[in-house]
């Protein structure tokens, strides 16, 4: 091994050493769960058997999975697509008061999550603020059903992670430096042109990084779907939940589990290739 | 020049658009800690009764202490682990998919599998558990997003700087602070921020890690547990004094520093 | 700056030696129940009576309680508040401890009908706390007539429609459905469990949400005008609005009974036991029924209320004998799979 493998795996043993005795090891007997069966009162019987990864093959799971993924992605793609221009516009500030609209970004997070929620509830109910307002401006006709939509779903999780994502995407905009975009404009290229070949393929891990965080806690939200979306919506997070805690069937519930795991990181190996593709694609193209 | 003012007035446009919408359930949230009525979103009148009533309540305020001591330890553990972390995937030389897989994992595991996994492992362990184990918990995905927004800045890093003061004789210690460092601080410090924001609002597996005493009830413990007979606007009238006390610590500091500046 | 870093690291120090100090003040008697379950001054007044110290913990869903007592064998709680199925899942899986004859004197004070409840006759292993029914709660102001029948709420007449809640615990959401097609709230017959899931997909288009807390504050501020609600949380909706009522379907109900259980790996099961005696005396008892409006299974708690109360919330003023018409919630066993299928699939349909 070469000293830099050794000084790299070096860097990597504490967290690894930390994941693998609290998150492997602990996670190990959930898996031997799915392959055991449930109990008459909900407890582990010791009978090995395959049932319960044969029950996660359920076309209802699928869905309620496909649904959760449209959901998660346009939360995704619409965080983004607010937290790009605010994080550039937080760059383009004076260096002394990045920091400080940094904090102020993350500031209202650090109430709760449930009183954020109903606050949107506050907002968006039929006789809520947003509807009374418009009623005070002469607007006569039946209020706006605008909760218990799959909008107001995808409102709060945006609202709730957006802030993840500015982070995300300072922290890889703010290295940027302006010589080389000034190099790009001097070179001719237009402003569009230049976002698109230098400035964004560079910030593309930090947007990449965002978008994962959206939609991995979206995935597994339930707050914002049982209380926005009037429990007409269901993450495919709230499902395993609901296979240990309410059907109290654990084995059931940790081979659900197990699968979506492994769907998940399956997922991210493939976008962190991707991007890592588009990348270096891109940045040889500017560079060339 | 005229170019470097639109510029700065969209910028200027963006940050005021942003902010309004970041802080528009947050006035509603403070306006609530007013409400003269307990229902969580219903408005009848204006009181101060909250404010008083939170004063008197010893458990609300001792379930805040210890969120705010979770979030600190756990941020200040994920912060060190997670950029290490970081820094040893992004140095190797060729990637490791097993590596990948143990960084994500974290971000994915579904809360409940997690909380039931430790519990059950703690409880067989024999393992006292109270607030290091709420600690011990959380460093577990917090680590895992510090290294996310550590690894994408670090990604088209240039490490031949790195080399090249290696072989001008710098130390490893001298070479991580004097280069690598100050490129990481903004990921560094935006994954601290993210990482004690997720800490602050984690339930599942705070309740389940937390063993049974009453020393150990973080604030999420506490909100949720009122669902069934109300979530009194005690809670908005401590996010109200939290939120204001933050914004009111880091603006003097802010101002302290700036005068020290000037002198 | 050398000073500040050194106060900062003082600080944390200290911190962390809180951290670790933290599980040495230790009470005699560990309990968890939802917030605002009991009198907020119970620690003082148990221990004015016994000199026994108690720590109040709480949780937020029976679910919760559950899964954390099954993962951790119930080390460290010694009295916990569950509804009854619960209870009876707890007591199956062998982690309660049987309370056993004369142990707790004050169980004379229950109604008879509460010591021959079909999921623990004779109080073997949990004692009753709170007991009631589900039904509908509405505003009298918005509803034409009374709303006495679960169609009210499966099949609306069009001035409801998109006006109304249904609870969303699985039991209560298929306990509608299956009193709406005329079954048990505890039936077990597949084909029968397939038809009122299929009543209840129906009933969604017509829905505003499955809500289990917040409904009442819906109908105040009359976002809704009918919900599927318990009776004791139907009761808050009528303290801030006294056009409120509550009826219980003709087509019948269940009855709920929330309970409290001595944990089998308590360290403390005679400080246990005379903490849910001392529950069970009146005044104490009484309580829970003048401070949240749920009835108790007590009967000189219930005597001694102010019949002012009663007049108000018309639900403190039910005789057991009624109650206890209404069919008790049974853990489903093998059938819970399907109820939890069909759940799914409500929640999961367009």
């Amino acid at each position: 091994m070469s000293s830099q493998t050794v000084r790299s795996n070096l860097m990597a043993l504490p967290a690894v050493a930390w994941l693998f005795l609290f998150m492997v090891v602990p996670c190990l007997i959930i898996l031997a769960y799915a392959f055991l069966t449930r109990g008459l009162y909900g407890g582990i019987e010791y009978t090995p058997t395959a049932e319960n990864f044969q029950r996660v093959i359920d076309p209802l799971y699928a869905k309620i999975f496909l649904t959760s993924v449209r959901i998660a992605g346009l939360a995704t793609l619409l965080a983004i697509l607010i937290a790009y221009p605010a994080a550039y516009a937080i760059c383009l500030s004076p260096k002394r008061t990045q920091p400080l609209l940094l904090f102020f970004a993350v500031l209202p997070f650090w109430s709760n999550y449930l009183i954020r929620t109903y606050a949107w509830i506050v907002l968006l109910n039929r006789e809520g603020l947003i509807n009374n307002l418009l009623r005070w401006f002469g607007y006569e006709g039946e209020p706006l059903a605008l909760l218990y939509r799959e909008g107001a779903v995808i409102t709060g999780l945006v609202y709730n992670y957006l802030p993840f994502v500015i982070l995300a995407i300072y922290s890889s905009l703010s290295r940027l430096n302006g010589e080389l975009i000034e190099a790009s404009r001097d070179l001719g290229a237009g402003r569009v042109r230049t976002f698109f070949r230098v400035t964004l393929p560079l910030t593309m891990p930090g947007v990449a990084a965002g978008g994962v965080f959206v939609f991995v806690l979206s995935i597994g939200n339930f707050v914002t779907p049982a209380l926005l979306g009037g429990g007409r919506f269901q993450m495919i997070g709230n499902l395993v939940y609901d296979q240990f805690l309410t059907a109290n069937d654990w084995p059931f519930g940790a081979a659900l589990g197990m699968v979506l795991i492994a769907i998940m990181i399956g997922l991210l190996l493939l976008q962190a290739r991707a991007s890592a593709r588009f990348c270096g694609e891109k940045q040889e193209a500017a560079n060339g | 020049m005229a170019d470097a003012l639109r510029t700065k007035l969209t910028g200027r446009a963006i940050l005021v658009l942003v902010f309004s919408f970041l802080y528009l359930p947050i006035a509603v949230l403070v306006l609530l800690s007013f409400n003269a009525s307990g229902l969580p979103t219903t408005w009848s009148g204006f009181s101060l009764r909250w404010y008083v009533s939170l004063a008197n309540n010893s458990d609300i305020l001792h379930a805040a202490w210890n969120t705010l001591v979770v979030a600190i330890f756990a941020t200040l553990i994920a912060t060190v682990l997670g950029t290490m972390l970081a820094i040893g995937m992004e140095t190797r030389k060729r990637r490791s998919t097993a590596l990948e897989a143990l960084a994500f994992a974290p971000m994915v595991i579904p809360d409940i599998v997690l909380a039931v996994a430790l519990l059950t492992l703690f409880s067989r362990l024999n393992v006292t558990m109270g607030l290091s184990t709420i600690v011990i918990s959380h460093v577990i995905f917090d680590l895992a997003f510090v290294c996310s927004v550590v690894r994408a800045r670090l990604k088209n890093f240039d490490f031949s700087i790195v080399e090249a003061s290696r072989d001008l004789g710098a130390s490893s210690f001298t070479t991580f602070w004097r280069i690598t460092f100050p490129v990481l601080l903004p990921a560094i410090i935006a994954g601290a921020l993210l990482a004690f924001t997720l800490s602050v609002d984690e339930f599942i597996i705070a309740f389940f890690t937390s063993g049974a005493g009453r020393s150990s009830i973080t604030l999420p413990m506490q909100i949720y547990s009122m669902i069934r007979f109300g979530v009194t606007p005690e809670i908005n009238a401590l996010a109200t004094i939290v939120m204001g006390v933050s914004a009111a610590a880091l603006l003097l500091s802010q101002w302290l520093n700036k005068e020290q500046m000037t002198r | 700056m050398k000073t500040s870093v050194k106060l900062r690291l003082a600080g944390l120090a200290t911190t962390a030696m809180v951290l670790s100090a933290g599980t040495v003040l230790s009470a005699d008697l560990v309990i968890s129940n939802w917030a605002g379950y009991m009198a907020p001054d119970i620690a003082e007044t148990f221990k004015a009576a016994t000199g026994l110290t108690i720590e109040v913990v709480n949780h937020a869903t029976n679910e919760e309680i559950m899964g954390k007592l099954m993962a951790g064998q119930g080390k460290g709680y010694d009295v916990v508040f569950v509804s009854s199925p619960f209870a009876h899942i707890l007591n199956g899986q062998g982690l309660l401890e049987p309370l056993g004859p004369g142990k707790v004197p004050n169980l004379k004070n229950l109604y008879p009908q509460a010591t021959k409840l079909a999921f623990d006759p004779g109080n073997t292993y949990a004692v009753p706390y709170a007991w009631g029914t589900t039904g509908l709660c509405y505003r009298s102001d918005l509803v034409e007539g009374t709303p006495d029948s679960w169609s009210y709420l499966l099949n609306p007449p069009a001035a409801l429609k998109g006006k109304i809640t249904m609870l969303s615990t699985d039991r209560w959401l298929m306990a509608a459905g299956l009193l709406y097609k005329g079954y048990s709230v505890n039936e077990k017959d597949a084909a029968k469990i397939e038809e009122a899931k299929n009543a209840l997909i129906e009933a969604k288009k017509n829905l505003l949400a499955y809500d289990d807390t917040t409904f009442f504050s819906k109908l105040v501020s009359g976002e809704a005008s009918l919900v599927q609600a318990w009776d004791g949380w139907c009761n808050y909706g009528i303290a801030e609005n006294d056009k409120i009522k509550f009826v219980v379907p003709k087509e019948g109900s269940d009855l709920w009974i929330d309970t409290m259980v001595v944990m089998k790996n308590s360290e403390h099961k005679e400080a246990a036991l005379k903490f849910l005696d001392f529950i069970l005396e009146a005044k104490n008892h009484a309580w829970a029924a003048s401070n949240i409006f749920y009835e108790v299974p007590n009967k000189p708690a219930m005597e001694s209320l102010d019949p002012e109360l009663v007049k108000k919330y018309p639900t403190m003023g039910v005789s057991p004998e009624t109650l206890v018409k209404y069919e008790e919630l049974q853990d489903l066993g093998e059938a819970q799979r399907d109820y939890s299928r069909a759940v799914s699939e409500i929640k999961a349909a367009n």
